[in-house]
């Protein structure tokens, strides 16, 4: 039993693209575990920070680095705080699916009228929208729920507004802030 | 990192103007729609589930019902009622206080008597009872 040269060797490929798309999805991971030790009045009230990031790789690389850094994230940032497979991590995928669904029509906007903000806000809806209704199926089989989306929208609309205002922050060229920005 | 406030709002496009409009007023729309469960409007007192008085809730008036342990006292006023007082032994329906939405509920379960809010008729809300 010598061990030989000749052994198969695995060898995944990682390109600059993984790298890049890997390097985001920290962030937005990140994000989700600071969130995550911010206090909540309620369950899904909370500010949804790595919507920036899936925002900026949307607006920067397009919408297949986007889903995978925000599935990357709903996945990765749920192992980190002990959520996954649990009611929480349902509902977070539901949202960032549906939010991700509405971003691939939204970015079809005409750039120049609808920024990151609307995007934002868009997504915003569609994540809390996509939760209440897993929520009403699922977990809380009754009409109840629906009681608490006004406080939903409103969050939803303010951290919607917000994100993307960020989100367009960083995106923006040229901004005094990002003097050598080295988008590709 | 530090942008000037005036240059946040330079971060606007039109249609994110509209965006955010709309958006409120959708926000604002859901407050009433969905919050709004109709004003009560009668008051259904029962015994062993048969009905002892059904009554508007636009007076004011005191009503008492003999059950197996003793008297129950409900009070009615206009939008509201209450359990006055109960010879239950823990006085949980006495406890809740007025009742003021649909669909409230307050049970005497020892003396056998209910107090219920029910809503407009043609309401949607078909819930067998909700308690706050």
């Amino acid at each position: 039993m010598t061990p030989s040269a000749t052994k198969p060797v695995i060898e995944l490929k990682v390109t600059a693209e993984d790298h890049r798309i890997a390097r985001y999805a920290a962030a937005a991971i990140a994000l989700t575990v600071a969130e995550a030790a911010i206090p909540t009045p309620l369950p899904g009230v909370k500010p949804g920070l790595a919507n920036i990031v899936v925002l900026l790789v949307l607006l920067r690389h397009g919408w297949t680095d986007a889903a995978w850094v925000s599935l990357l994230r709903v996945v990765a940032g749920s192992l980190v705080v002990g959520q996954f497979l649990a009611p929480g991590f349902f509902l977070s995928l539901t949202g960032a699916v549906l939010s991700l669904g509405v971003l691939a029509l939204a970015v079809h906007l005409p750039r120049r009228f609808f920024g990151p903000v609307t995007l934002s806000i868009l997504a915003a809806f569609a994540h809390i929208g996509g939760q209440v209704l897993l929520a009403r199926l699922w977990l809380v089989p009754h009409d109840g729920v629906f009681y608490l989306v006004p406080v939903f929208a409103t969050t939803a609309l303010i951290f919607g507004i917000v994100n993307g205002l960020i989100a367009a922050h960083f995106e923006r060229p040229g901004t005094p802030t990002e003097s050598q920005q080295t988008t590709p | 990192m530090r942008r000037h406030p005036s240059l946040w709002l330079a971060l606007l496009r039109p249609g994110d103007w509209v965006t955010i409009v709309f958006s409120l007023a959708l926000v604002g729309v859901s407050y009433p729609l969905l919050w709004q469960s109709g004003s009560a409007e009668k008051a259904v007192i029962r015994r062993d589930g048969a009905l002892v008085a059904e009554l508007p809730l636009t007076i004011n008036k005191k009503i008492e019902v003999d059950g197996p342990i003793g008297r129950t006292t409900i009070e009615i006023e206009p939008g509201r009622a209450r359990v006055l007082s109960d010879p239950g032994p823990r006085q949980y329906c006495v406890r809740q206080g007025w009742l003021t939405r649909p669909n409230a509920i307050a049970i005497c379960a020892p003396n056998h008597i209910s107090l219920a809010l029910t809503g407009p008729a043609n309401s949607a809300n078909h819930n067998d009872s909700v308690s706050y």
